[in-house]
């Protein structure tokens, strides 16, 4: 998993709730048996004008110059701002590498979908819950000043705006601390490998129909 | 006292990083499921690492999303698609994992195989990379979705490392009106809490209409469980449960069944438990319900109109509205039985399932399709679900009433094989989503039940069911 510690990034603003992962990255791009390359399909039908399939290359496709990420200020934007619900539907995790192979680092929004937002922690892309009101705030400031940046902070907890103002977030102790440290979630419970076994063993013995 | 939630939980808790409720757990994983879209980079992950799957029993695996509803004689034609399949072929096989191949009379969708088969048990912890796994959950089961790292961390340690949710309650009582199935409940309720209502918790489904619902039923109600926003959804073990499992090929024998059965009934909320949220409905009042807009929670009653989005008040909302409304192409206040579906599609984990195709061979029973219907297809939920329908003759009630009768699948659900919808086409689906481009790209979806989906291919437009059967 990639390490998270802090980054400053320019912040693009998408301005609707609900966003669900179909329309994160498009059902057709998840036959795809890799892990990379899902950036250029991010938001696929929102973000072209015409039909896109796996294979094409997104160089020769006609762009929606309407969609927020198209717009020249928006380019290279690592922070995405959004309303609430973000990533709800499907439990793809291609969602969460779309977004980080585009370029984007954290998300912030009032709230997540359960299964997106614990996605997300696996690969090392950040998403952040802030108040409604505070994420109105930004959404007002990315609107009114272009290139227009936050600091994100996982170490202090905190999101500073250009004016110097930080809101505070929560985050799990123990995903802190892996996404701090970049750590293999899969070593860590390895390291447990004894209870596991003894759970399994006790758990045998109390229903043996599941192990038949 | 203890939730049922409580009790799945406790008994399947390995470690704990502390006793504080708010810290993560390590838990057990009694069954994994496993289908071609969101596993091969888990499976090329454990290989990368040198590791292999903890326990095999555990796993059983089915291709369903890029699967071909006709033809298959032929195999698959999108090359895409088919080395997708191929490679959950080539994993399950390498690995030696229980597979049922495409063209397996077992194959079908992995939320309806995996209760068919009774792979799914009460008391069992069930995941799948898939959102929809919350169904499995009718049987008493903490069932939920994953992602492609949860898969891999399941594979490889037989665990996975959660947070436990808060514990809601949605009590429906009274009984359900002729015509009213479990699928208008879950929208009734997915409209007045919203498709965030659930989010954090597990939520657990009671009352005496919950208790009347046959298994598919309940499945139906909690595979919605996640288009409320929660990950998983449960009914707690009854005489109804245990009946369905009795004979399953995966299920115990004899006196094995004897001891599990016994167990299985203490698989409910204690009397008095307490839970973070309950919310009620009545039963008596719930009227058959129609998605209008790109959300779930954007439904009404077929007597209902298309709201007027001049009225909403907060800004988000009214422009998420406007926006539904120009790529549903409806005008505000449309009555929704106004509205005219190009095609009719019944499938899905959602209602795929024997009951489904009863009640929607019910009802179009000696009618056909309306004359606007371009495509009305039945695709069941497995093999098996297909091959009993054979047997009741509902095959022949569909195709005399001008539907297609295809092979198993998830198929126009999500669209990730040849059925689709066209641009601007309008669907009347039994399925859970209604995101746009779900069905196709501009495909605009309205969710239904069984029931009334078959009524809308019979009349052209949507009708209250219970005018017509």
């Amino acid at each position: 998993m990639e390490k998270f510690h802090s980054c400053k990034g320019l912040v693009a603003p998408l301005d609707r709730a609900n966003i669900d992962t179909d329309a994160i990255i498009p059902k057709q791009f998840l036959k795809s048996i890799k892990r990379s390359g899902f950036g250029q399909n991010l938001f696929d039908e929102w973000r072209y004008l015409d039909h896109g399939e796996p294979g094409m290359s997104s160089g020769q496709r006609k762009l929606n110059p309407d969609f927020i990420l198209n717009l020249p200020r928006y380019r290279g934007a690592q922070i995405l701002l959004a309303r609430a619900n973000f990533g709800c539907g499907s439990s793809r995790e291609h969602a969460p590498w779309a977004l980080q192979d585009y370029g984007f680092r954290a998300i912030i929004a009032p709230s997540f979908a359960d299964i997106f937002f614990n996605n997300c922690f696996k690969i090392g892309l950040l998403p952040i819950v802030l108040d409604a009101k505070n994420v109105d705030q930004l959404f007002r400031e990315v609107q009114a000043e272009e290139g227009y940046c936050v600091v994100v902070s996982l170490e202090d907890q905190s999101v500073t705006t250009p004016g110097g103002e930080a809101f505070l977030f929560e985050v799990d102790p123990f995903r802190k601390h892996s996404l701090l440290n970049g750590l293999d979630e899969i070593g860590l419970t390895l390291q447990h490998v004894g209870e596991i076994k003894a759970f399994e063993e006790k758990h045998r013995a109390a229903q043996p129909w599941l192990f038949a | 006292m203890q939730t049922l939630y409580d009790k799945l939980w406790q008994s399947h808790v390995v470690h704990e990083e502390s006793d504080k409720p708010d810290d993560m757990a390590l838990l057990y994983i009694d069954r994994h499921l496993v289908h071609e879209v969101t596993s091969p980079q888990a499976f090329e992950g454990l290989k990368l690492a040198g590791r292999r799957p903890w326990r095999l029993d555990s796993i059983l695996a089915v291709a369903d999303h890029n699967v071909p509803t006709t033809g298959r004689s032929r195999g698959i034609r999108d090359p895409i698609s088919r080395l997708q399949v191929e490679t959950l072929d080539q994993n399950c096989e390498e690995l030696g994992i229980t597979e049922f191949r495409m063209n397996d009379l077992r194959q079908g969708i992995v939320h309806v195989i995996g209760p068919e088969q009774g792979a799914t048990l009460p008391g069992m912890t069930v995941v799948c990379g898939d959102s929809h796994t919350s169904t499995h959950g009718a049987f008493a089961c903490l069932a939920f979705g994953i992602g492609t790292s949860e898969v891999e961390h399941v594979l490889a340690t037989q665990c996975l490392l959660l947070k436990k949710a808060k514990a809601m309650q949605i009590l429906v009582e009274g009984e359900l009106g002729h015509g009213i199935t479990s699928k208008d409940i879950a929208l009734a309720i997915i409209g007045k809490i919203g498709t965030a209502g659930g989010t954090g918790y597990a939520i657990e489904f009671a009352g005496g209409a919950i208790r009347a619902l046959s298994m598919e039923g309940r499945m139906t109600l909690c595979n919605m469980a996640i288009e409320a926003g929660a990950r998983a959804g449960m009914v707690a073990a009854d005489d109804i449960t245990i009946e369905y499992l009795s004979g399953r090929p995966f299920a115990p024998k004899g006196d094995l069944w004897e001891k599990a059965v016994t167990y299985w009934r203490t698989l409910k909320s204690d009397e008095g438990a307490s839970f973070d949220k309950v919310i009620s409905l009545d039963a008596a009042q719930v009227k058959p319900q129609v998605t209008w807009g790109t959300s779930p929670e954007m439904v009404t009653t077929i007597d209902g109109k298309v709201p007027d989005p001049s009225q909403i008040a907060d800004v988000v909302k009214r422009h998420d509205m406007e926006r539904a409304l120009k790529y549903m192409g409806l005008a505000p206040n449309t009555p929704i039985s106004e509205i005219r579906p190009d095609k009719v599609f019944i499938g899905s984990c959602t209602n795929a399932r024997i009951e489904d195709l009863r009640i929607s061979a019910e009802v179009v029973k000696g009618r056909h399709i309306a004359a606007n219907i371009k495509l009305a297809l039945v695709v069941p939920g497995s093999g098996l679900v297909k091959y009993q329908a054979e047997q009741e003759g509902l095959d022949k009630i569909f195709r005399e009433a001008g539907f297609e009768w295809r092979e198993p699948g998830c198929s126009m659900c999500l669209a990730m094989n040849d059925d689709r919808l066209a641009p601007g086409e309008r669907c009347a689906s039994t399925s859970n989503r209604n995101f746009e481009g779900r069905q196709g790209q501009g495909g605009r979806t309205h969710l239904v039940s069984p029931a009334m989906a078959a009524a809308a291919a019979v009349a052209g437009h949507f009708v209250d069911v219970r005018e017509i059967y």
